[in-house]
């Protein structure tokens, strides 16, 4: 008996050429999808996980940074391209292909509309998050409410929609793609095609392949998005002869409650408590400042810095001052009234923790604490400093909440041109391989991360390959 | 950090979820949930009766949800927060007993009570003169029932309801701290009148499927300014009557007798619409107990309507008499099961809703 999904008509359909497919179904692949079905191209594309968990990292997203004027009403300000190149370059420090990035951040600006045109809708920023309304549009709903809009217009439009449908080979023939076959209920099945639009994202949720560079350690990583997240279309692409950019070794790790899920825990797993504290190793010892700078910039620092501790784990602990100064956890905090307590809760020596704790509070130097700027408390003399913010721990009870590394995702990806068209390594383009979304944001953000940057290159490679895809299929 | 104290499942689910949303808080856009719930760290009873009291079960973010069944999270706020909602109205009926027997039996009791009237009130006319019941009186029906027993059978019932309604939504308000918050009534009025946070922050209802749909706002709208203009009708009838001493049977282009079919008309298509959607919901989204007010209160404004329509339609007729006795026990059934059926809902939504507008203006964190 065939599965819902893949009725008989499916079966038979399968059988024709389409004109573009589509590897992934993510923001950069439903992008990609739309673009090409609109310019009248038969599109099938195939997810790998199933409906619930389609989209890769693109459900766990919340917005869309783009440079706009500020006219649109759900935006607080003007973000001008030249500013939005500017903090790219500061947080990649130059690591970034000048050309694709200023293309990238110039064709941002046609996003609110089109998206909006593409059923997506956006709301203003509350809360916590409203220092991002001027440069980051967000979505209704999070990004599941995105890629939800996006696939209802793309089945409206007639794309073929495969779920549970991962990629186990590619018939690429001296760069030109020929099909791929993907895997249903453990039957083969190929699905033929003019050209191809790569947008399945990176291999962070693949385990063994984060262990090449980082050894065993990489067991105790939790990683922040679904599991389907193998980089298998990303490895067939290299192993055919792609150019890969983006360094092979680094991935965007941040700190996370450690008692989060292996796979797929997302934003409510983190934890903003580092600077309101200290953080110490299993060894009960404190290994960096936790106060060098305000919490969203250090962001990404913490999960690499606790990836080299011994056994990827650590310790962020406060006192009641504190509790309340950070966006609340779905995890209660392990509390006691004592530290060696607390130690004993934490599996951690007592009398280590104490001493920690003890030495931390006894450096502490007088200061106006304000967690909002880098304010002047301090500490002095100790091995490791706490440069702002540094505050005695002191008043019961005591809070610990256990921290490992999340793992959002990798840089090493394919390169591309300014139509999203694959580079094979000996410097020629692909002939009908296109990629979009992660599988290709190395080639702009080669290091660092800027919020909702990921989902900006997704959307204009998405329709860059897209087009690009249609255009082939034409001529 | 979590509040140990809650008494049943259904809250501890609740305040689950809660403390899931509030580390995640991408629904904050969808409706007034989840900017109520960023306003506080911990949830006990009466926030959670709150909370709930402000969702509209739209589905919005359930559709949007990463964490909804199967992930383990396993968030559903529309269907957690139906269960608090639905225990709520038991709490808080007066007497309580009567909430507990209108959730088991509610169109059961209450199409019986309404027959039982209508019997009662034609056991009366007949015992009076049988040749009243059956007689042509052009549409008097102050001939088969005098104005007077009318007005006062209706006050009465009608005084009760008021009564237990408001001991009930008291009760509410204390819960859930209500204090200075009824001065918000305004902005109240506003957000209930236009359904504002029912349909997913403008991307509509998906309590059906997964794509947005205006119907379940559409249905409201008739059902509740169906209600309005009964209302309305009822109340013009009653200034004629007294002030300018205008009997009934007013004619057909008369204001009663506008706003009643205009009304009517709505509380035919909004019911039966509503029934139609309830149905259709898609059953994750629900509290899956059989909802017997629910019904009820569906079934007895679809009722009034189609028995007021009748009364208008046959009043020159001699089925005039039996007509209007099932009207009347009709519309008596109605004001009775007002205090433990569905109509209550909207009472607890707009003191939710001016507590929710306080707290907006305010903006204080409410620890």
């Amino acid at each position: 008996m065939r599965p819902a999904f893949f009725p008989a008509r499916a079966a038979m359909d399968l059988a024709q050429t389409f004109d573009v497919v589509i590897a992934g179904g993510g923001n950069a692949a439903l992008c990609a999808a739309i673009t090409a079905a609109r310019a009248g191209r038969s599109v099938i594309v195939v997810e790998g996980a199933p409906k619930f968990y389609r989209g890769g990292n693109t459900r766990h997203t919340r917005n869309v940074r783009v440079a706009q004027d500020g006219t649109a009403p759900t935006m607080t300000g003007a973000y001008e391209p030249e500013e939005f190149y500017d903090d790219l370059m500061r947080v990649t420090g130059g690591q970034t292909d000048t050309h694709l990035a200023r293309m990238t951040i110039v064709r941002s600006q046609e996003l609110l509309p089109w998206l909006g045109e593409q059923g997506v809708k956006f709301g203003p920023p509350l809360g916590g998050t409203l220092s991002l309304g001027r440069t980051n549009a967000f979505f209704l709903g999070g990004g599941r409410g995105e890629i939800n809009s996006l696939y209802r217009t793309a089945e409206a439009l007639g794309v073929r929609l495969l779920y549970e449908a991962p990629v186990v080979a590619m018939n690429i023939d001296n760069g030109f793609f020929v099909s791929l076959t993907v895997k249903i209920k453990d039957q083969a099945h190929e699905v033929k095609g003019r050209s191809l639009v790569a947008a399945a994202g990176g291999f962070e949720a693949n385990i063994e392949w984060l262990k090449r560079h980082w050894g065993p350690a990489a067991d105790n990583f939790l990683i922040r998005g679904t599991p389907y997240n193998r980089g298998d279309v990303l490895r067939m692409l290299l192993d055919k002869g792609v150019m890969p950019t983006g360094d092979p070794t680094q991935c965007h790790a941040v700190a996370i409650d450690a008692r989060a899920p292996r796979f797929d825990g997302g934003i409510a797993t983190r934890l903003d408590s580092i600077i309101f504290g200290v953080v110490v190793n299993k060894n009960a010892e404190r290994f960096y400042d936790e106060g060098e700078d305000l919490w969203p910039k250090r962001y990404a620092i913490w999960g690499r810095l606790i990836a080299q501790q011994p056994d990827q784990i650590a310790y962020s602990i406060v006192d009641v001052k504190s509790i309340n100064l950070f966006m609340p956890s779905i995890f209660t905090p392990v509390t006691a009234q004592t530290i060696p307590q607390l130690a004993d809760k934490l599996g951690l020596n007592p009398a280590a923790l104490d001493a920690t704790v003890s030495a931390f509070n006894a450096a502490v130097k007088p200061g106006a604490f304000d967690h909002t700027r880098l304010d002047d408390c301090r500490t002095e003399g100790l091995g490791v400093n706490k440069t702002h913010w540094a505050r005695t721990i002191d008043q019961p009870p005591f809070y610990a909440y256990p921290l490992r590394p999340g793992i959002t995702f990798t840089y090493l990806g394919v390169k591309v041109d300014d139509e999203g068209r694959m580079t094979m390594s000996n410097g020629r383009p692909a002939g009908n391989m296109f990629a979009a979304g992660e599988i290709m944001a190395g080639n702009v953000l080669g290091k660092g991360y800027l919020a909702g940057i990921g989902m900006t290159i997704g959307a204009v490679f998405g329709r860059l390959a897209g087009q690009g895809a249609a255009n082939h299929v034409r001529n | 950090m979590s509040v140990t104290s809650l008494a049943t499942d259904n809250l501890r689910e609740a305040e689950r979820l809660m403390r899931i949303c509030n580390a995640c808080r991408y629904c904050e856009g969808l409706c007034a949930v989840f900017p109520a719930m960023e306003m506080r760290r911990l949830f006990g009873e009466g926030d959670l009766n709150y909370l709930a009291n402000l969702c509209h079960q739209c589905g919005a973010c359930y559709t949007d949800c990463q964490y909804s069944p199967p992930h383990e999270f396993a968030v559903n706020i529309p269907a957690a927060l139906a269960r608090v909602r639905h225990d709520s109205y038991d709490d808080y009926a007066w007497p309580r007993p009567f909430g507990a027997l209108f959730e088991r039996n509610g169109l059961a009791v209450t199409v019986i009570a309404a027959l039982s009237v209508a019997a009662f009130v034609a056991g009366v006319v007949w015992w009076r003169d049988p040749a009243v019941l059956f007689g042509r009186h052009a549409g008097d029906f102050y001939k088969i029932m005098p104005h007077a027993a009318m007005a006062w059978l209706f006050s009465l019932v009608a005084l009760y309801a008021v009564v237990a309604m408001a001991l009930s939504v008291r009760h509410f308000w204390r819960d859930i701290r209500g204090n200075e918050a009824a001065r918000s009534w305004p902005q109240a009025v506003h957000d209930a009148v236009t359904l504002r946070y029912l349909g997913g922050g403008g991307g509509g209802c998906t309590s059906e499927s997964e794509t947005p749909s205006a119907r379940r706002r559409i249905f409201h709208h008739f059902t509740f300014y169906g209600f309005l203009l009964c209302f309305a009708a009822t109340s013009v009838g009653t200034i004629y009557h007294y002030l300018f001493n205008w009997r009934a049977p007013y004619g057909v282009v008369s204001l009663p007798v506008i706003f009643g079919i205009l009304g009517g008309i709505g509380l035919i298509v909004g019911p039966i619409g509503l029934m139609v959607l309830r149905r259709q919901r898609d059953p994750m989204l629900t509290d899956r107990r059989p909802l017997g007010m629910d019904l009820a209160f569906l079934v007895m404004l679809l009722l009034t309507s189609v028995t007021g329509f009748g009364v208008l339609i046959l009043r020159d007729t001699p089925a005039l008499g039996p007509t209007l006795a099932l009207h009347l026990g009709v519309v008596l059934g109605l004001f009775l099961s007002l205090p433990y059926g569905k109509f209550v809902h909207g009472l607890y939504r707009f003191a939710a809703l001016m507590k929710y507008a306080a707290e907006r203006r305010s903006g204080a964190f409410i620890d």
